[in-house]
C-alpha cells in the first residue's frame, strides 16, 4: 500500500506528488527532500525511514522518484512498481527528464490514476494502458470499442487486446545479459554471475499462443532421459546451463512451467521482458585483466595492465573501457598504450583506456607510469579494483533459444509464417579485477 | 579579499569558484574538485618554482576545497612557505591556512612557530599583529608554551604600536582561557593593570577582557584596578559625547568600554576607600540622570547602548546592594522600561527587576509597579516576557499583596501557555501556602488551582493541600464543605477526586449534620466519579469508603454492597481486588471499636520545608531559584506565619512525641531509608511523606490504606503495645517479651523443632539439638511479606542470675531480609549450672519504616539437657528411695488439660528427654522416667512418677531429684503438658 508518490528534480524541487492515502501529509515530501535529497551525507540505502515513514526511492539520471509510506508494505513490490513505472513513463515520453516530466505532468498524473489505485498497484503493462491513455486527442469511441476497453482491461488477458492484425507476422527475441565479476590479482574469480533478461518485442496477429524454449539443464536432463541414450551424455555437458532462478512477465502460465517446466504464454502486443534470471555456474567470462602495480619509493607508481579476449576469434566485443583508478595525489600520469585510447581523467581519478572493437582470442596491453606528491597523510593507498565496460555478441550465461513456436489456431498463419529475429548481447556490470 | 586589497585578483580562484557554483549536481561537484586538486598536484608537484602569487592562488583555492568539506591532505609545505613572504597578503594567506587547517601535532608546527617567532620580533605591527592573530586562531597548547612568554613582554612593551597591543591582549585572553597554568602574569601584573591608563581606548578595552578574566581567578592580585577602573569610567561617563572621536558610537562615549567596565566592576565588592566609592556613586547617578534625558538620536543604536550600559549599572547596583537612593533610582528607572515599547527592554526590566525584588532596600519600590507587571502578565505577546512577568509577580510577593497576587496569577493561569503551566502552578501553590493569612483561603486557592489546571498540579501541590489540611483542625470542617461543594461539579478533574477522597474520607463527618451533605450523599457524590478514575484513585477512593464506614456506620451496607460488587471484588487489577476483599472482610469482621482503631484520623504530618518549593528549585535549576531567595522564603515564612509557623517549625519535636506510631506507619513511613539503630534522631524518623522520591502513586496509596496495615502491625506488637509510646523511645528499648511466650515456651518443652513464633510479617521457625551440657539450635526467620526488613537485628540476652547459669553465643544475621525471604541464625547454648528461666530473644526491624520490636522467650528449657537412663525396676526403686529428702521431691497434682491418651503421654514422656521405663511400677496405668540432666558443674539425676486417674481426669506428677530447685522446676514444666 503506496501512501504517496513523488517524483523530485536534481535540486529536490517537486515535480509530481501524488497522495493516495491520508496518513501521509504534505511534510512527507519535505521530509524527503531534505533527508535524503539535500543529506550532508550521500544517502546509500534506496529505502529510507523518517519518522516512521518510509520512502523508497529510485534515481533516474537526475530524477529522484520517491514511493511514501507508514505501512509495512513488501519493499520489493514497491520497487517493482517503481522501476514499472519507469518503463512506462519511458514506453510513453521517452527519456526520463526534467524536462520531459514537466512537459508530461497531466500525462503522468493520469498515468499515476490508472496504475495505483488507492496505493495498490494496477495493470502497468504499456500496452493495454496505451489503448486508453493516450498522447493524442482521438474520436471518440464508440460504445462497443469501450466496452471492448473495459472488458479487455478487466478480463482474464489483460495484457492483449484481441483483433489485432498485421501483415507480417513479425517476432524479435533478444537475450541481454549482464556478467559480474570480482577477481583476484592472481587470477582467482572470487564472485560471479549473470544476471539476464529475455525481452520480446512481437507483432503478431490475433491471440497467438506461443511456447518459448531454451537449454534450461532440467528441460534437456528430462528429455534425455526420455529420449535416447546417445543423446544424453551429450546434452549434459556443455549445451545446457543451471538456471539459479527465474521471474516470468505475467502472460507466462506459471502452472505450466511448474509441471512441465515449458513456456508457454499469449504474448503482449509490442515490447515486454518475458523473463528474467540469473546464473552462477559455468560462466564465460569475456575477459581477463592481468594488473601489474609496483610501487617505486614514495612518489612513483608504475601500472601495467594486459586485457585478454577469451572466446571465439570470429565475434567481435564492443564498447571496451578499462579503468585503472589512481591515488588520490597522483600529480602526474604517462601513458602508453598498444591499441585504443588512453587517457588520465582527473576528476574521476582513474586513467581511462577505450578500446572501440576487439576480437576473440587476442590480447592488449597499456603500461602507465604515474607520478605522487608526497602527502603528510600516513595513510596507505587502499588500491581499489581495476574495472571493466564491454559488449560481446554472446550470452555469457552460455543459455541458447532453442526454439520459439506460436500457434493460432483462428487465423491461417502458422509458425513457419513468422518471421523470428534472435539476438544476444553481453554487456558488462560490476566488472572487476583487484590490482 | 586579499584579492581585492591588492588589485591582482586571482581570478583563477574566481572562476574555481564560480564554475562550483555552477555545478547541478553533487557528482559534478567532485568530478571539479578532483580535476582542481589534480592541477594544483601537478603544479606543485612541478619542478619549476612557483612564485609567490601562483602559491597563493592554490591555497587559496585548496581553503576553499577544505571549506567545502573535502579532506586536504597537501599543501601545507606551501603555506609554510608563504609565512615567509614579504608580501602582506601572501603572508595573510599563509597564515589563514595555518590557523584553519594545521592540526597541533603536526611535523610542521616547528617551522610555523619559526616563522611566527620572526614576524614577533619584526618590527613590522602589521606582521606582528598577523603572528598573534594566528597564535590567537590556534590557540593550541604548543602554541601557549611557545610564546606564553613573550606575549606579555610585547603587551606592555613602551615601543609597542596601540594595535599591537590589543592584539597581544586578545591572544593573551585566549592563550589563558586554553591553558592557565602557562599564562603566568607575575611580575606583568601591575604593568597589565596599567594598561587601563592607556590612552587609547582599544588598548583599555581589549585590555578590560583579559584584566575580567584574569582577576576572575586571582582577585587580589588585580585589586588595585578598582580605583582605576573607577576613575577611567567616570571620565568617560562624565565626558562630552564629542571628546572621544572614534569611541563614540551614536551619541553614546565608548558604550561596550564602559560596559565591560561596569562588569569588571562586579567582580569586587564595593570599594572601601570612601572617595573612590563616592567618585563610583556619582558615576552610576550621572548613567541613571543620562536615562532620563531625552534621546540625542531616533536611531536604535543609540537607545540599544545607552541601555546596555544603563543595565550593566543596574546591575553592578543589585551587585553592591548597599546604596537605598541608588536601588530606588534603579527600580523607578526599571519600571518605566516596564511600559516602553520595546519588548526586549521590558523583558530586560522585568528580569532585572527580579533581582531588585529580593533586596530588602528596593523591594517595597518593586511592589509599586504591581499593577503594571499584572498587566504585562495579562497582555505581553512574547511568551518568555510573561514567563518573567510571572517570576517578578513571585518575587515582589509578600503579605500584604499575597492575595491579589495569587488572584491575578490564578486567573492568568486559565489562559497561560502550556509551556509554564506547571511552573505556574507551583508558584501559586507555593504562594498560597507562603503567605496564607486563613487557611480557607488556602484551601479556596488550591481546589481552584486544581480546577483551572488540574492537568499542571503535581502531586506534590495536592499532597501538599492535604498535609495541611489534617495539620490544621481550624480548616476541616470548612475543607470538607469545600471540598464536597467542588465535587458537585459535573466534570471534575482527577485530582480533585484525589483530595475530595482523602479529605472526605477524613472529614466527612464534619458536614454530615447538613442534611444536603448528609452521608449517604457524600458517599454517592464520590462514588459518581469513581468509574472515571484511573487506577490509583480508585484505590484511593476505596479507602475511603472503607473509612466512610467507620465514620457513618449507616452507610455500612451501602459501601459493603459497592465492595462486594463484581466489578471491585473480581476487578482485574490486583490492588484494587486486594483493598476491596480487604476492606469487605474488615467491615463485616471487625468490631466497631477495632474498626474505629484501625480507622483512626490521620495523625498530624510532621512540618518540614514545603516539598513544593524544592520541586520548583529541582525544576528550575540551581540557579534560577537563588538560595537567597529561598532563605528569604523561609525567613518570609516565619515572619508571616507568625506564632502558627514558627510554632511548626520549632514544634516538630512536640508533634512528632504526640504522633501515635503505629498511625505513622500508614503514613509512608515505610519508605524511610533504614535508619541505623545507633541514634536515629527523631527528625530522620518524621519523614516528609511527599519529598520522598521514591513515592509513587501507588506507594503512597498503599501507605494511605489503614485497614490491613495496622492490623498487621498492631497484631504484631501484640496487647501490650509499646508503641503507644514516642517512637523515639520505642526505637531503642526492647519490647518486654510478650505475654504469650510463656505458653509458646511449654509448646517446646517436649519438642525440638517447630514454629515458634508467627504473625502477619514475621515466622520464626526453631530447629534444636542438644549433648549432653550442649545445644545449638537453629532460627529460621522467614519474612511473610513483599517488603523488605531493614536494620534486623535479634539479640539473645540471660536475664538475671540466668547469665551465670547459661552460656549463649549467637552469631549475628544479615540485617536485611527480602520480601518472601528466610535467614537463618545458629544459637549455641552451653549449660553451666541447672537455671529456671529462659533466654529472651529480642527482634527489631523496620517494616517499610515501621519499627517492629517483639521479645520471645527462647525454648531453652532444663529438661533439654537430660540425659535418659535405662534402668531395671529395683535400680529404680533402690535410687527413688534414696532421694528421700522431703526437699529433694516436688509433686503436684492437677486436672488434665489434654485427653488422656496412653500413646500421647508416651510421646510427651519420650519428648522430656528421659528414658520411660517399661514393666517398673507395679500400676501399669502409671509412668516412670528416668534421667540425668548435665550441665557443666554437676550431673543431676532425675525420677519422674506420672500417675493418670481417669476417672476424676486428674494427673499426680512426683519428681525427685539429687538437686531440689530441678526438682520444682521440672514439676512446673511439665504440670503444663498434660
Amino acid at each position: 500500500m503506496i501512501g504517496g508518490l513523488f517524483i523530485y528534480n536534481h535540486k529536490g524541487e517537486v515535480l509530481i506528488s501524488r497522495v493516495y492515502r491520508d496518513d501521509i501529509g504534505r511534510n512527507a515530501v519535505d521530509a524527503f527532500r531534505v533527508n535524503v535529497i539535500h543529506a550532508r551525507q550521500q544517502v546509500r540505502s534506496p529505502v529510507t525511514n523518517i519518522a516512521r515513514t518510509s520512502f523508497f526511492h529510485v534515481k533516474r539520471s537526475n530524477i529522484w522518484l520517491a514511493a511514501v509510506t507508514k505501512q509495512n508494505v513488501n519493499a520489493a513490490m514497491v520497487f517493482e512498481f517503481l522501476y514499472k513505472m519507469c518503463d512506462v513513463m519511458t514506453a510513453y515520453f521517452g527519456k526520463i527528464s526534467e524536462e520531459n516530466i514537466k512537459n508530461n505532468f497531466v500525462l503522468i498524473y493520469e498515468l499515476l490514476d490508472e496504475i495505483l489505485d488507492f496505493g495498490y498497484p494496477q495493470n502497468s503493462e504499456t500496452g493495454a494502458l496505451k489503448t486508453f491513455i493516450t498522447q493524442q486527442g482521438i474520436k471518440g469511441q464508440t460504445k462497443e470499442e469501450q466496452s471492448q476497453i473495459t472488458s479487455q482491461v478487466t478480463g482474464q488477458i489483460g495484457w492483449r487486446r484481441e483483433g489485432i492484425k498485421y501483415r507480417r507476422n513479425e517476432l524479435f527475441l533478444d537475450v541481454l545479459e549482464s556478467v559480474n565479476l570480482l577477481m583476484s590479482p592472481q587470477g582467482q574469480v572470487l564472485s560471479a554471475h549473470v544476471s539476464g533478461r529475455v525481452v520480446m518485442k512481437s507483432y503478431l496477429s490475433g491471440m497467438p499462443e506461443c511456447k518459448f524454449g531454451m537449454n534450461d539443464k532440467i528441460v534437456i536432463d528430462k528429455q534425455g532421459k526420455g529420449g535416447t541414450t546417445d543423446d544424453a551424455g551429450k546434452s549434459s555437458g556443455k549445451q545446457s546451463i543451471a538456471i539459479d532462478d527465474c521471474t516470468f512477465h505475467q502472460c507466462v502460465r506459471l502452472s505450466k512451467f511448474d509441471s512441465e517446466r515449458s513456456i508457454s504464454f499469449i504474448p503482449p502486443d509490442g515490447e515486454y521482458e518475458l523473463m528474467r534470471y540469473r546464473t552462477t555456474k559455468d560462466i564465460i567470462l569475456p575477459f581477463r585483466v592481468i594488473p601489474l602495480v609496483r610501487e617505486v619509493g614514495r612518489t612513483k607508481l608504475e601500472v601495467k595492465v594486459v586485457i585478454k579476449s577469451n572466446f571465439k576469434p570470429s565475434l567481435l566485443a564492443q564498447k571496451i573501457e578499462v579503468r585503472i583508478p589512481t591515488p588520490l595525489n597522483t600529480s602526474g600520469v604517462q601513458v602508453i598504450c598498444m591499441k585504443g585510447k588512453a587517457k588520465y581523467k582527473a576528476s574521476e581519478n582513474a586513467i581511462v583506456w577505450k578500446i572501440k572493437r576487439m576480437a576473440g582470442m587476442k590480447e592488449s596491453q597499456i603500461s602507465a607510469e604515474i607520478e605522487l606528491l608526497p602527502t603528510n597523510d600516513k595513510k596507505k593507498w587502499a588500491r581499489p579494483p581495476i574495472s571493466m565496460n564491454f559488449e560481446v555478441p554472446f550470452a555469457p550465461s552460455g543459455l541458447k533459444v532453442r526454439y520459439l513456436k506460436v500457434f493460432e489456431s483462428k487465423l491461417n498463419y502458422s509458425d513457419h509464417d513468422v518471421i523470428k529475429w534472435v539476438r544476444y548481447i553481453g554487456r558488462s556490470g560490476i566488472y572487476e579485477t583487484r590490482c | 579579499m586579499p584579492a581585492v586589497s591588492k588589485g591582482d585578483g586571482m581570478r583563477g580562484l574566481a572562476v574555481f569558484i564560480s564554475d562550483i557554483r555552477n555545478c547541478k549536481s553533487k557528482e559534478a561537484e567532485i568530478k571539479r574538485i578532483n580535476k582542481e586538486l589534480a592541477n594544483i598536484r601537478s603544479k606543485f608537484k612541478g619542478d619549476k618554482a612557483l612564485d609567490g602569487y601562483s602559491k597563493k592562488k592554490y591555497v587559496c583555492k585548496l581553503l576553499f576545497i577544505f571549506l567545502l568539506g573535502h579532506d586536504i591532505d597537501f599543501g601545507h609545505m606551501e603555506a609554510v612557505n608563504l609565512l615567509s613572504s614579504n608580501k602582506y597578503t601572501e603572508k595573510q594567506i599563509g597564515y589563514l591556512f595555518i590557523s584553519v587547517l594545521v592540526n597541533s601535532n603536526s611535523e610542521l608546527i616547528r617551522l610555523i612557530n619559526n616563522a611566527i617567532k620572526n614576524d614577533l620580533s619584526s618590527r613590522n605591527p602589521t606582521f606582528m599583529c598577523l603572528a598573534l592573530h594566528c597564535i590567537a586562531n590556534v590557540g593550541s597548547r604548543e602554541m601557549a608554551e611557545a610564546f606564553a612568554g613573550e606575549i606579555p613582554r610585547i603587551l606592555v612593551a613602551g615601543d609597542t604600536m596601540d594595535s599591537v597591543k590589543q592584539s597581544a591582549a586578545l591572544c593573551l585572553l585566549r592563550l589563558y582561557k586554553t591553558s592557565p597554568d602557562l599564562v603566568l602574569m607575575g611580575e606583568w601584573t601591575s604593568r597589565v593593570v596599567h594598561l587601563l591608563n592607556d590612552q587609547h581606548m582599544g588598548v583599555v578595552t581589549a585590555a578590560i577582557s583579559l584584566i575580567t578574566c584574569l582577576s576572575q581567578k586571582n582577585p587580589d592580585e588585580f585589586k588595585t584596578c578598582v580605583s582605576l577602573a573607577v576613575s577611567r569610567l567616570s571620565r568617560i561617563v562624565s565626558s562630552a559625547s564629542t571628546d572621544l572621536q572614534d569611541y563614540t558610537y551614536y551619541f553614546v562615549p565608548a558604550p561596550w568600554l564602559s560596559c565591560k567596565l561596569l562588569r569588571l566592576l562586579q567582580c569586587y565588592p564595593p570599594p572601601e576607600d570612601g572617595a573612590v566609592k563616592g567618585r563610583l556613586v556619582e558615576c552610576l547617578e550621572t548613567i541613571l540622570n543620562k536615562a532620563q534625558e531625552p534621546p540625542k538620536s531616533k536611531k536604535v543604536q543609540h537607545s540599544n547602548a545607552k541601555n546596555a550600559i544603563l543595565f550593566e549599572a543596574i546591575s553592578l547596583i543589585i551587585h553592591y546592594d548597599s546604596e537605598p537612593n541608588l536601588l530606588v533610582r534603579a527600580c523607578n528607572q526599571l519600571g518605566q522600561f516596564l511600559q516602553h515599547r520595546e519588548t526586549n527592554l521590558r523583558y530586560l526590566a522585568l528580569e532585572s527587576m527580579c533581582t531588585l525584588a529580593s533586596s530588602e532596600f528596593s523591594h517595597e519600590a518593586v511592589k509599586t509597579h504591581i499593577e503594571t507587571v499584572i498587566n504585562a502578565l495579562k497582555t505581553e505577546r512574547d511568551v518568555s516576557v510573561r514567563q518573567r512577568a510571572a517570576d517578578l509577580l513571585y518575587a515582589m510577593c509578600d503579605r500584604s499583596n499575597a492575595k491579589q497576587i495569587v488572584a491575578e496569577m490564578l486567573s492568568y493561569l486559565e489562559t497561560a501557555d502550556y509551556s509554564i503551566r506547571e511552573e505556574m502552578v507551583l508558584k501559586v501553590a507555593i504562594l498560597a501556602e507562603k503567605y496564607a493569612v486563613d487557611y480557607s483561603w488556602y484551601v479556596d486557592t488550591i481546589l481552584n488551582l486544581i480546577r483551572i489546571a488540574g492537568d499542571y498540579v503535581s502531586e506534590e501541590v495536592w499532597y501538599r493541600v492535604i498535609q495541611i489540611v489534617i495539620n490544621r483542625d481550624d480548616v476541616q470542617g470548612y475543607a470538607a464543605k469545600t471540598v464536597f461543594e467542588a465535587l458537585q461539579a459535573p466534570a471534575c478533574h482527577e485530582n480533585m477526586v484525589k483530595v475530595g477522597g482523602y479529605i472526605l474520607g477524613e472529614f466527612g463527618n464534619l458536614i454530615a449534620g447538613d442534611p444536603r451533605s448528609s452521608p449517604l450523599v457524600q458517599f454517592n457524590l464520590l462514588h459518581s466519579k469513581f468509574h472515571l478514575c484511573s487506577v490509583p484513585t480508585r484505590a484511593l477512593l476505596l479507602s475511603a469508603y472503607i473509612k466512610f464506614i467507620n465514620l457513618f456506620p449507616e452507610t455500612k451496607s451501602t459501601i459493603q454492597e459497592v465492595l462486594r460488587s463484581d466489578s471491585q471484588i473480581r476487578n482485574s487489577d490486583v490492588e484494587l481486588q486486594q483493598r476491596a476483599v480487604e476492606y469487605l472482610k474488615l467491615s463485616s469482621i471487625a468490631s466497631t471499636d477495632v474498626l474505629a482503631t484501625v480507622l483512626e484520623e490521620m495523625p498530624p504530618f510532621p512540618e518540614r520545608e514545603s516539598s513544593i518549593l524544592a520541586k520548583l528549585k529541582k525544576k528550575k535549576g540551581p540557579g534560577a531559584v537563588s538560595v537567597n531567595e529561598l532563605e528569604e522564603g523561609k525567613r518570609e515564612g516565619e515572619l508571616n506565619g507568625g506564632g502558627e509557623r514558627g510554632g511548626d517549625n520549632s514544634g516538630i519535636a512536640a508533634s512528632n512525641a504526640s504522633t501515635p506510631s503505629p498511625s505513622a506507619d500508614l503514613l509512608g513511613l515505610r519508605t524511610v531509608p533504614p535508619v541505623t539503630a545507633a541514634a536515629p534522631s527523631a527528625g530522620s524518623l518524621l519523614v516528609d511523606v511527599f519529598s520522598e522520591a521514591g513515592v509513587n502513586d501507588d506507594g503512597f496509596l498503599r501507605d494511605l490504606e489503614p485497614p490491613t496495615e495496622s492490623s498487621d502491625s498492631l497484631l504484631a506488637e501484640g496487647p501490650g503495645d509499646s508503641d503507644s509510646a514516642p517512637p523515639s523511645a520505642v526505637s531503642e528499648d526492647p519490647a518486654p517479651p510478650l505475654p504469650e511466650s510463656n505458653e509458646l515456651l511449654n509448646k517446646f518443652v517436649c519438642k525440638n523443632n517447630g514454629v515458634l513464633f508467627e504473625n502477619q510479617l514475621l515466622q520464626i521457625g526453631i530447629k534444636s539439638e542438644y549433648r549432653q551440657n550442649l545445644g545449638r539450635m537453629y532460627l529460621f526467620y522467614g519474612n511473610k511479606t513483599s517488603v523488605q526488613f531493614v536494620t534486623f537485628t535479634t539479640t539473645v540476652t540471660c536475664p538475671g542470675e540466668l547469665q551465670s547459669q547459661l552460656n549463649v553465643q549467637t552469631k549475628t544475621v544479615e540485617p536485611l531480609i527480602e520480601g518472601g525471604a528466610q535467614v537463618q541464625q545458629v544459637i549455641n547454648i552451653e549449660c553451666l549450672t541447672d537455671f529456671l528461666e529462659a533466654p529472651l530473644l529480642n527482634i527489631k526491624f523496620r517494616y517499610g519504616g515501621a519499627l517492629q520490636n517483639l521479645t520471645l522467650k527462647l525454648p531453652v528449657t532444663i529438661n533439654k539437657f537430660f540425659q535418659p537412663t535405662e534402668m531395671a525396676s529395683h535400680d529404680f526403686f533402690q535410687r527413688w528411695k534414696q532421694l528421700s529428702q522431703p526437699q529433694q521431691e516436688a509433686q503436684k497434682i492437677f486436672k488434665a488439660n489434654h485427653a488422656m491418651d496412653t500413646e500421647v503421654l508416651k510421646a510427651k514422656l519420650l519428648g522430656l528427654g528421659m528414658a520411660l521405663l517399661e514393666n517398673v511400677d507395679p500400676n501399669p496405668e502409671n509412668f516412670v522416667c528416668a534421667g540425668v540432666i548435665q550441665t557443666k558443674a554437676q550431673q543431676v539425676g532425675s525420677l519422674l512418677r506420672l500417675e493418670p486417674n481417669a476417672q476424676a481426669q486428674m494427673y499426680r506428677l512426683t519428681l525427685r531429684s539429687s538437686k531440689d530447685t530441678v526438682s520444682q522446676r521440672l514439676c512446673e514444666l511439665l504440670a503444663e503438658q498434660f
